[in-house]
């Protein structure tokens, strides 16, 4: 005879373990991007008193895993989710779905004084914050000083455009990388090389639109400048071997190889060397042949649009504890965390005053770089249909080196416009 | 001497089962009851978790349906198949989905067999043999691609050094990044094809090698006259079923590709659609017509081939 109380001890046992997270009322699961988040949260959960503690569950460590896991237990409306880091384009996704609970006027208040443009630009969507920002983010143009007379070009002197650095690399026999990956990063780079040259991947205006009327910006001279920029870069010889399947790492690797010259890429770079050097990679006195200024530009008499990124904090629709969610984000984003968070991570804060901070200036010489990049970043496409654009810009604008000024432009448009009213597959 | 050994004694007639309904006894029905109480719970969890879902993706295959967009959820009959069938990529994507398959399968055949004759004639550590053979298989897929993946990298892999490529970038261009593919597949899989060609080996019975032998067949006369003859059902249920696993490839091209350089496969088409764009209905069509293309390949070797599956259950001698 099966025992009853078995049977029910059993069944309680395989609920509770699909039900996931923690079942104490003060516990808030945290879904975070970086492992420095966690040392944050422990950091805030002692000085809250008990008011609240984290369940720290990690997301996948690439831009698009995170947004899968996020987009498909949201959708299932998991309750075990409270607070969960959403990379910002992916916000407006999100938002859109009602999956995220949006930040009340007084908290958006509390949570974008002094913020950053870029960071903030990204975490609102239709007037409404729906993201703390923790952490932005953007790229700078990294380059070997000993390279500089023999490239005759000097980004540290003044602005420097694409067209510059490609001739100069190529001249002086080195490198200039940038991140040709088909993922994300290509969808970065793409953006940031048309919003530089004074064009938007989407019309004007989209962002309310559904997604059968939304226009595309791709067909335009901003497209066409953008493609050129990228063909010539990946067929010219400074184009680092690899160009098409390097991503953010496989740049720095090339940078740093002897004959590593100019490369554009996320200021983590600068801790990421620090690293190299102590574990013996890289020699001691590296860090003093580089040099740093801002994002190249497309046209010389236009100035650049940076790439932005970073990691904003939001609250999930179906959280049952959304108010001690925003409790936990006044300390999760609070100034304090996020210093010690670029300190930990080296990303950088999206509080315009920690960059004021003596230690952080100490840490990173380029704070100044950093925080104007980041003031004139061109956030990628806020938009509802976000997977269905990156997506179609990594199909069309890829390998970099088979693309054509006359036909890609015209081809991507055409592309996206059809995927988002879902007449083609990507 | 030249003639070919006869196969392995077909099967023997199946005692014809009568269709007249036969009065059970007691007995009977009682085991009839035990089996459907024993077998019953499996048989109703199995058809909700495999039945439900398959009926469910062929319902939502008629919409267009994202998932972000629950409000926007419209009917559209065919729509998503017709998109799917008129798009040039769906095409290209099946072309290199079946190219993977039959190279890889045509490779692992012989592969397979030659390790199949390794391991059937070792005298010699055969179980540790047999084991190392197999290793690859127990090998989860996403780790083996990412195994390979590094060793083609151009960065700190070490197949470039050891034939002295340089920095040529494997995942740089569609052929050198579907070689890489091809590589990982069957290094990982061959195993799994020896195994069931050992099986049909082993059932071989030695007379006849013997006889061909004293007959004066030489080592291939024998491979050609008496071997592959009376392996041709192990050999079928083996192209099966390592035909049905190829034409679903998805991990390799995942981790070592994501995709890039047309290395896309159906699988991955589906998974792009249905993952990464929440496009619920095109994603479902994108994965019933690849659930028909394994159908219809699985038709294809069962009614075209004869593949004889009761091969496999030893059902045979």
């Amino acid at each position: 005879m099966l025992k009853r109380p078995a049977v029910l001890l059993l069944t309680a046992a395989l609920l509770t373990g699909c039900g996931g997270g923690s079942g104490d009322a003060n516990t808030l699961s945290y879904f975070i991007a970086d492992a420095a988040q966690a040392d944050v949260a422990a950091r805030c959960a002692a000085e809250s008193g008990g008011a609240y503690s984290f369940d720290i569950q990690r997301l996948p460590n690439n831009a698009a895993g995170g947004r899968e896991q996020l987009l498909r237990r949201l959708a299932a409306e998991d309750r075990s989710l409270d607070i969960v880091s959403v990379d910002p384009p992916f916000m407006a996704e999100f938002a859109n779905a009602k999956f995220l609970r949006p930040f009340t006027d007084a908290e958006r208040q509390e949570f974008s004084a002094g913020v950053l443009k870029g960071p903030l630009e990204q975490s609102t969507f239709r007037d409404t914050l729906f993201s703390a920002p923790l952490y932005g983010n953007t790229q700078l143009l990294w380059y070997r000083k000993s390279v500089l007379q023999k490239a005759g070009v000097d980004p540290g002197a003044g602005p420097v455009t694409w067209d510059q650095l490609i001739k100069g690399a190529s001249q002086a026999g080195v490198t200039f990388a940038a991140q040709g990956r088909r993922n994300e990063s290509l969808m970065v780079w793409v953006n940031a090389l048309i919003a530089s040259a004074g064009g938007s991947i989407l019309a004007p205006g989209s962002e309310n639109l559904p997604a059968n009327q939304v226009k595309s910006g791709l067909d335009s001279p901003a497209g066409t400048a953008a493609v050129t920029i990228m063909h010539d870069l990946a067929v010219s010889p400074a184009a680092p071997a690899g160009f098409s399947t390097a991503g953010e790492e496989d740049s720095r690797a090339a940078f740093q190889a002897d004959n590593g010259g100019f490369m554009v890429n996320w200021p983590y770079v600068w801790a990421a060397f620090d690293a190299a050097i102590k574990e013996g990679s890289l020699p001691a006195n590296f860090k003093d042949d580089v040099g740093w200024a801002a994002y190249p530009r497309v046209e010389a008499g236009r100035e650049s649009a940076p790439p932005s990124g970073g990691l904003g904090l939001s609250i999930s629709a179906f959280s049952d504890r959304q108010e001690l969610a925003v409790q936990a984000i006044r300390c999760l984003a609070s100034k304090q965390s996020q210093t010690e968070f670029m300190v930990s991570a080296g990303n950088p804060a999206a509080l315009s005053s920690v960059f004021d901070d003596p230690k952080i200036r100490e840490m990173f010489p380029m704070a100044d770089q950093i925080r104007e990049g980041m003031d004139t970043a061109t956030p990628r496409p806020v938009s509802p249909y976000y997977g269905d654009v990156t997506g179609s810009i990594q199909t069309a604008f890829h390998p970099p080196d088979s693309l054509s000024p006359q036909k890609t432009p015209r081809e991507a448009n055409s592309l996206l416009e059809d995927v988002l009213s879902n007449k083609r597959l990507i | 001497m030249s003639t070919t050994l006869p196969a392995a004694p077909p099967q023997a007639a199946a005692t014809k089962t009568s269709h007249r309904r036969v009065r059970l006894t007691d007995r009977a029905r009682k085991e009839r009851n035990l089996g459907w109480m024993l077998a019953g719970p499996a048989f109703f969890v199995m058809v909700a978790v495999t039945g439900y879902p398959i009926l469910n993706a062929i319902w939502l295959s008629l919409f267009d349906y994202r998932l972000t967009d629950p409000g926007a959820k419209d009917f559209i009959g065919l729509g998503n198949y017709a998109t799917i069938l008129t798009d040039g990529l769906f095409w290209r994507q099946f072309g290199v989905t079946t190219l993977i398959t039959v190279v890889t399968v045509a490779v692992e055949l012989v592969l397979g067999f030659a390790l199949a004759m390794v391991m059937h004639r070792a005298l010699y550590l055969r179980t540790a043999l047999r084991t190392a053979i197999l290793v690859p298989y127990g090998i989860i897929t996403v780790v083996s691609s990412y195994a390979w993946a590094y060793a083609f990298s151009n960065t700190y892999g070490f197949v470039n050094p050891t034939l002295g490529l340089g920095d040529y970038d494997w995942f740089g261009g569609t052929w050198s990044a579907l070689f890489t593919i091809c590589v990982a597949e069957i290094w990982k899989t061959t195993p799994f094809m020896s195994l069931l060609l050992l099986a049909g080996l082993a059932q071989i019975p030695d007379d006849y090698l013997e006889a061909a032998k004293v007959d004066g067949a030489r080592a291939w006369q024998r491979v050609k006259r008496v071997i592959l003859p009376n392996m041709k059902a192990a050999i079928m249920v083996a192209l099966l079923f390592r035909t049905l696993d190829a034409f679903r490839i998805f991990d390799s091209v995942f981790i070592m590709t994501a995709g890039a350089q047309n290395t896309e496969t159906l699988s991955f088409l589906a998974y792009r659609q249905t993952i990464s764009r929440v496009m619920i209905g095109l994603g479902s069509a994108v994965s019933v017509i690849l659930a028909i293309l394994v159908v219809l390949i699985a038709v294809m070797f069962v009614k075209v081939f004869r593949t004889d599956l009761s091969q496999q259950r030893g059902d045979r001698k």
